[in-house]
C-alpha cells in the first residue's frame, strides 16, 4: 500500500536528461525568436508599480491592482473550495441515499451543472444571484451598521467593504459550479468502499449515519484525495472565469492593467506564472497529504 | 425453552427469482443450529434476513421477541443483540484491531474509551490473540482476522451469533483455530446459527442441522438423527457428496 521509492536506473536518468535538455532548448529558442524576429522590447520593470505602489498620503507602500486582484483570487478560491466541499459532501451522501427523493435532488443538481458550459452557467446564475439572492443577505446594510471590529474582520475575510456583494456573488457561483463535480467525486468515493463494510457496521449495531461517519468516510477520504486535488486545481483555474461578471480578481484586474499599459505580453505571462505557482503548490501540498493518509493502513 | 429466533413462512425474491421459499425455523435460547446445502440454496439469504441485511418479502421474522419491520430505530436496537460473522471478515482496514472492537461499544452503546478497551481486551483474550491489539487487520493472517471479527461481534454482547461460512475463505491450516473458538463459544451457551460445510463442527457443537435446497428447508433434525437417518433423498445425496469429499 505504501509507495516505495525505487532507485533510478541509468536508463531513466538518461531519458530525464534528454527531456530536460530539450525543454530548455525549446524555451531558449522561443525567447530567441521573440527577441529577434518579433523585435519585441520586453518591459518587465513596470510590473512592480502595479503590484505595490507608493502612497503619498500614508507615506507607505500599498498594494496595487495586481496584488489586490491576487488577494481577491485567494479569497474567492478559499471560500468557494470550502463551500463547494460542503455542498459536495452533502450532495454526494444524498446521491448514495436509499431515499429516492434525496437521490433525485442531487442527481438533478449534478446533471444541470455538468451539462452546461461554465461561462454560460456563471452568466445565468450571476444575474439571478446578484439581483435576487445577494441583496437578501443584507450585505449593504451590514457594512453600514456593523461595528468597526466586525467590519475589520469581514475585510480580512472578504476584502474591501464596497466589494462584499461582488465577491460573495463570485464565491457562490464558483462553489455551486464546482460543488457538482465534487459531488460526483464524493459519490464515487463512497461507492468504491466494499458493501461488506456497510454491512459489518450495521450488523454491530451502528446506525446508517454512524456507519457512514466512522467506517465509510475515513476510507473514502483517502480515495478521493487525488481526484479532489485535480478538482481544486480546476477550481483555481475556473476562478478566472468570474472575471466575466466583473468580480475584481486577478484576471479581471490584469485585463485592466493590460489595456491601460499595452504591455499585454508581459502581463499575461506574469499572471500565468502566478496561477501556475498557486496550482502547483496546492498539488504538492495534497501529494503530501495523500502520503500521510496512506500511512494509516500500513497493510 | 425461551425462543430466540422464529421464522414463519418467509419468502424472499430477487426480482423474479425466489431465493427463499416458505422457510420456517425455530431456534431456542442456547441452541446451536448448523445450516448446510448446495451453493445458491439460500443459506446466506436466510441468515442475512435475520438481521435484515436483506428484507424479506413475505412471512414473519421474530428475533428475541421483536418482529422485524421497517422501523429503523427498532432495527438498530435488534441488531445490537445479533452478532454476525462474514465469510470475508469485513474488518475495518483503517482501524487497529482494538479500534475495530471498541467502535460499536463506544458509538452505539455509549461506553467510555477505557471501558470499551477493557471489554475489547476481554474478548481478544477469548479468541486468544490479545497480543495483536495494536496491529491493523492487513497485518494479520486470515485466521487471526476472522477471530478478530468474532471478537468484534462479541463486544456488543449479543444474545445470538450468526456465522456465514466463517471458514470458507481460510487456508486449511487456519480453519481449526477459528472452529475452536466457535466451539468454545458454543460450550459457553451462546445461541448460534452457523452456515458451514464443516460437518465435523456440526457433529461436535450443533443441536440441530438444517438442510436447504433451492430456497427451501428440506430437512431439519437433531444432529445425531440428521447424520444417521436422513429422511429426504436430496439430503442423502448431499451428505454422500460432502462426506466423501
Ligand atoms: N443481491 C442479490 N441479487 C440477486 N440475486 C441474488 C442476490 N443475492 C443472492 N441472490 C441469489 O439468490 C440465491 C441464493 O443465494 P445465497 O447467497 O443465499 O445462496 P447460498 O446458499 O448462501 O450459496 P453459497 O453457498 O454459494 O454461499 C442464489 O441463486 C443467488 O444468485
Ligand atoms: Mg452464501
Amino acid at each position: 500500500m505504501t509507495a516505495r521509492k525505487k532507485p533510478k536506473s541509468g536508463v531513466t536518468r538518461a531519458v530525464d536528461t534528454i527531456v530536460i535538455a530539450s525543454a530548455i532548448f525549446l524555451v531558449g529558442y522561443v525567447i530567441y525568436k521573440v527577441d529577434t524576429v518579433m523585435i519585441y522590447n520586453w518591459h518587465w520593470g513596470f510590473l512592480w508599480e502595479y503590484i505595490l505602489r507608493w502612497d503619498e498620503e500614508q507615506q507607505a507602500y500599498a498594494p496595487n491592482l495586481l496584488l489586490k486582484g491576487l488577494a481577491t483570487t485567494f479569497r474567492l478560491v478559499i471560500w468557494s473550495m470550502l463551500l463547494a466541499s460542503i455542498i459536495g459532501i452533502v450532495m454526494g451522501i444524498m446521491r448514495t441515499s436509499s431515499r429516492i427523493f434525496f437521490r433525485t435532488v442531487s442527481r438533478l443538481y449534478v446533471e444541470f451543472i455538468r451539462n452546461m458550459p461554465p461561462v454560460v452557467f456563471i452568466f445565468v446564475f450571476f444575474f439571478f444571484l446578484s439581483s435576487q439572492f445577494v441583496p437578501l443577505l443584507g450585505i449593504d446594510e451590514l457594512s453600514v451598521n456593523a461595528s468597526p471590529k466586525t467590519i475589520a474582520l469581514l475585510e480580512i475575510l472578504l476584502g474591501p467593504p464596497e466589494l462584499f456583494a461582488n465577491v460573495i456573488s463570485g464565491i457562490l457561483c464558483l462553489a455551486l459550479f464546482e460543488g457538482a463535480y465534487i459531488t460526483e467525486i464524493i459519490r464515487a468515493g463512497i461507492q468504491s468502499i466494499d458493501k461488506g463494510q456497510t454491512e459489518a457496521g450495521q450488523s454491530i449495531g451502528l446506525t446508517r449515519f454512524q456507519t457512514l461517519r466512522w467506517v465509510i468516510f475515513p476510507q473514502a477520504v483517502q480515495k478521493v484525495i487525488p481526484p479532489l486535488t485535480g478538482q481544486f486545481i480546476t477550481l483555481i483555474k475556473d476562478s478566472s472565469i468570474v472575471s466575466l461578471i466583473s468580480i475584481q480578481e486577478l484576471t479581471f484586474l490584469a485585463q485592466e492593467v493590460a489595456y491601460s499599459t499595452q504591455y499585454v505580453f508581459e502581463i499575461w505571462l506574469f499572471v500565468a506564472a502566478v496561477y501556475f505557482c498557486i496550482c502547483y503548490s496546492l498539488a504538492l501540498l495534497f501529494g503530501k497529504l495523500e502520503k500521510r493518509s496512506q500511512r494509516i493502513y500500513q497493510g | 425453552m425461551e425462543q430466540m429466533i422464529l421464522l414463519k413462512h418467509v419468502f424472499k425474491y430477487f426480482g423474479e427469482f425466489r431465493a427463499l421459499n416458505d422457510v420456517s425455523l425455530e431456534v431456542a435460547a442456547g441452541e446451536r443450529v448448523v445450516v448446510c446445502g448446495p451453493s445458491g440454496s439460500g443459506k446466506s439469504t436466510m441468515i442475512r434476513c435475520i438481521n435484515r441485511l436483506e428484507e424479506h418479502d413475505d412471512g414473519e421474522i421474530w428475533v428475541n421477541g421483536n418482529q422485524l419491520t421497517e422501523d429503523v430505530k427498532k432495527l438498530t436496537e435488534i441488531r445490537k443483540d445479533v452478532g454476525m460473522v462474514f465469510q470475508q471478515f469485513n474488518l475495518f482496514p483503517h482501524l487497529s484491531v482494538v479500534d475495530n472492537l471498541t467502535l460499536a461499544p463506544m458509538r452505539a452503546r455509549g461506553l467510555s474509551k477505557s471501558d470499551a478497551t477493557d471489554l475489547a481486551m476481554t474478548y481478544l483474550n477469548r479468541v486468544h490473540i490479545p497480543e495483536q491489539a495494536a496491529k491493523y487487520p492487513g497485518q494479520l493472517s486470515g485466521g487471526q482476522q476472522q477471530r478478530v471479527a468474532i471478537a468484534r461481534s462479541l463486544c456488543m454482547q449479543p444474545k445470538i451469533m450468526l456465522f456465514d461460512e466463517p471458514t470458507s475463505a481460510l487456508d486449511p491450516e487456519m480453519i481449526k483455530e477459528v472452529l475452536d473458538v466457535m466451539i468454545e463459544l458454543a460450550e459457553d451457551g451462546m445461541t448460534m446459527i452457523v452456515v458451514t460445510h464443516e460437518m465435523g463442527f456440526a457433529k461436535k457443537a450443533a443441536n440441530k442441522v438444517v438442510f436447504m435446497d433451492q430456497g427451501e428447508v428440506v430437512e431439519s433434525a437433531p444432529t445425531e438423527q440428521f447424520f444417521s437417518q436422513p429422511e429426504s433423498d436430496r439430503t442423502k445425496l448431499f451428505l454422500s457428496q460432502i462426506l466423501t469429499h
